[in-house]
């Protein structure tokens, strides 16, 4: 018999956690005290949801199950927010919650919150540990079902006194999950992939339309195949920038409502969307009614539930992306198709790209436009950083001018939209992957929502680097107020702020700040240089806007602004 | 179309919250809902009823089967199926009215199975049509509270549900 604290550090070791985030208290302090001895790093951050965050950004980075702790109550109410975003994106995490001890649960003892319930719509499982010595198939099954199928997060939320209980558990002998209601679906249906291979080597203006579940999968060397085999133009939802890389003249960017002109020509008109890992989010799609109005469309997922979620599908295939797309290959491999089968259809797009491009804009009255700072930063860094986003028009424009080359290196919260992610996001990818660059492009808002854990970026030497593109305005808002309700900026002008070069320094990382265009490009090579966590203040020319922009609710092909030559 | 799902679920501690936060959550109506406890203790049932019209059938068994405790969704066909519900009527009943709500009952093929000075409860199982038909019967006297348990149905023959 053994203490469950210290079986739980030893199924963590089991499962090949590296790295754990989270902040003590009362019901897990017999959790921090088995950390102590473990051999694996525990990171203190200064708040939950700079853990939940930083467990999701490590998760996104390296493709491994992020891990997050907190205690009962405030503690577990603050990993909501960064839960229900690993729900939306599909990050495999373990979220382990304190909870009062089991004696006084429902009596409104002090810290108890009903964590389960709390979190019920934006878990993909959750377990309330009653039993101490369900304890260590609980904990083996929340890893399981984490990466397992369509990933997401698990919380498990565990009463103090389980935690000091003693129980059995053997590392090499581990109790069995007990999941009969869960098999993910791996392989397609065969006859499904032949017809989608047939409707492949016959459409005249094909388009694939590829997301975020073939990062998840690891399946972007088969899409890289097969777009390049069949000649098909790609373009990417936001959470899918990377798996194609964006400097390859198939690439068409990313689609929707701050897309590319030429992707979003190019899907409306189209006559097949080969579209895999993505959910016809109303941001790719816009107005559903208009889209691809002239396209069969198939549509590969491991979740059944979002095929024909949102719109009709021709060729539905459940099935985890890797195995249908190598499957697929094989199929259109037989067919042989004729690359001059869809020529016409390559050179219209050809035509777009070349006649509307995504602006690069100079300021006639010399400030740094946004765009300038992001093709600088890729420039430096040669594309090969990873990437990470705060929310807003930071976002997009890091969207739009960032062009991608790898999974796993543009890490943005995608389907919450949740500002203060991309920071703590940027440490958790940094401890994945220590050997690349880790740039978090920031709005000025976005950051001072959770710019405190530059304390946590300092006290372990996370060397991250915060580029903020300041306009002093939570900008895409105003960007809306702007166009849509007579420049009446409502709570959008945020003028009052730190001086952010001061409050790294006062943290004891280092801050740089260019009001130039001149300057950028040396802030950025001293910042990256340098082995200590960097902030970067770019003030930008404060009411840039990002175009070119779709307006909620209308079709993708009506666009405003932006390259419209 | 109304639709009947009956859902096999591991018999866990919130199981039943997850179902109906479910239907809450994604804009499904639930027409009626009943659980127990199956053959198998470890499993439980949940017959569902919902309308199809407003909402397309394939989502909902979709969205449940994405939860974890769900084991299996069987969309019951009228014809090879059966259904029961169980109700309680407690209806108001006076010297004058009684023998006639006796007539009413039987009828039906319902019981009695309580009687006071001015109230009878009936006891009735059946279809909804049946069901539907002694209460529109029964309105007339005064109903003074109806409580029906919701739908169950099993499948016909030697198939398992
Ligand atoms: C937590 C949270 N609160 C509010 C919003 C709504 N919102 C979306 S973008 C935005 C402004 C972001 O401002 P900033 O971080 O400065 O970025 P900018 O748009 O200026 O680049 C706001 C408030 C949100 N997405 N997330």
């Amino acid at each position: 018999m053994k203490v469950a604290a210290k079986v739980m550090m030893e199924i963590f070791k089991n499962e090949g956690v590296e790295v754990v985030f989270g902040v003590p208290g009362g019901q897990v302090m017999p959790l921090y005290d088995a950390l102590m001895d473990a051999d694996l790093l525990n990171v203190l951050t200064r708040h939950e949801q700079g853990a939940v965050h930083a467990a999701d950004g490590y998760a996104r980075a390296s493709g491994k199950v992020g891990v997050c702790i907190a205690t009962s109550g405030p503690g577990a109410t603050n990993l909501v927010t960064g839960i229900a975003n690993a729900y939306m994106d599909s990050v495999p995490m373990v979220a382990i919650t304190g909870q009062v001890r089991r004696p006084v649960v429902g009596t409104d003892a002090f810290q108890e919150a009903d964590t389960f319930g709390i979190t019920l719509p934006v878990v993909k499982h959750s377990y309330l540990v009653t039993d101490e010595h369900e304890l260590p198939r609980i904990l083996h099954e929340a890893f399981y079902l984490a990466r397992t199928g369509r990933p997401g997060p698990v919380l498990v939320d565990l009463p103090g006194d389980v935690a000091t209980a003693l129980i059995d558990y053997d590392p090499d002998n581990p109790p069995k999950l007990n999941l009969p209601g869960y098999k993910p679906t791996v392989k397609g249906h065969p006859r499904q992939i032949r017809e989608a291979a047939r409707a492949l080597a016959e459409a005249q203006k094909p388009m694939i339309y590829a997301g975020g579940g073939i990062i998840i999968s690891e399946a972007s060397d088969e899409l890289r195949e097969l777009a390049a085999y069949a000649h098909i133009p790609v373009t990417t939802t936001l959470n899918g920038k990377g798996l194609f890389p964006e400097d390859d003249p198939l690439s068409l960017g990313m689609l929707g409502m701050h897309g590319t002109r030429y992707a979003n020509y190019a899907m409306t008109n189209c006559d097949l969307i080969f579209a895999v890992g993505v959910r016809f989010d109303d941001r790719a799609t816009g107005k559903v009614e208009t889209f691809a109005p002239g396209a069969k469309i198939i549509h590969v997922d491991v979740d059944p539930a979002e095929i024909a979620k949102n719109l009709a599908v021709d060729i539905p295939i459940v099935g985890d992306a890797k195995w249908v797309l190598g499957s697929l290959i094989d199929e259109l491999r037989k067919l042989d198709p004729s690359p001059e089968r869809h020529l016409p259809w390559m050179r219209q797009v050809e035509d777009w790209k070349q006649a509307h491009p995504l602006p690069l804009r100079e300021d006639p009255d010399g400030e740094i436009m946004p765009e300038f700072v992001i093709r600088k930063l890729w420039e430096v860094t040669k594309g090969e950083a990873i990437v990470t986003t705060e929310v807003g028009q930071n976002q997009m424009w890091a969207a739009q001018y960032w062009l991608a080359k790898h999974p796993r290196r543009f890490i943005s919260s995608g389907g919450l939209g949740t500002m203060g992610y991309g920071f703590p996001a940027a440490m958790g990818a940094k401890l994945a992957r220590p050997d690349l660059t880790v740039v978090d492009i920031a709005g000025d808002g976005s950051f001072q929502m959770t710019s405190q854990e530059l304390a946590t970026c300092v006290s372990y030497n996370i060397p991250v680097k915060v580029a903020i593109l300041n306009n002093r305005y939570l900008g895409m808002v105003r960007q809306w107020q702007e166009l849509f309700y007579d420049k009446r900026y409502a709570s959008t002008c945020i003028e009052c702020q730190p001086d952010f070069v001061k409050l790294a320094e006062a943290y004891g990382a280092q801050g740089f700040r260019a009001t130039r265009p001149d300057e950028v490009e040396e802030v950025l090579r001293i910042a990256l240089a340098s082995d200590a966590p960097a902030l970067m203040d770019f003030r930008i020319k404060r009411e840039a806007n990002v175009w070119p922009m779709v307006p909620a609710g209308s079709a993708i092909s009506d666009m405003l602004g932006g390259g419209e030559a | 179309m109304k639709h009947t799902l009956s859902v096999l679920v591991e018999n866990k501690p919130g199981v039943l919250v997850r179902i109906s936060g479910l239907f809450a959550r994604r804009g499904f109506n639930i027409d009626s809902l009943a659980v127990g406890e199956t053959e198998d203790p470890m499993l439980s049932r949940v017959t569902i009823s919902v309308d199809g019209q407003d909402q397309p059938i394939e989502q909902v068994t979709k969205q449940l089967h994405k939860l974890i405790n769900v084991i299996k969704i069987t969309d019951l066909d009228p014809n090879s199926s059966v259904t029961r519900e169980l109700v309680l009527i407690k209806v108001h009943a006076t010297s004058e009215t009684r023998s006639e709500i006796i007539q009413v009952v039987e009828i039906f093929r319902a019981k009695i199975i309580d009687v006071s000075a001015s109230t009878l409860i009936v006891e009735v199982t059946g279809t909804k049509d049946k069901i539907e038909g002694i209460i529109s019967l029964l309105r007339p006297f005064g109903l003074v509270e109806v409580v029906r348990t919701g739908k169950i149905a099993i499948s016909r023959g030697r198939k398992r549900t």
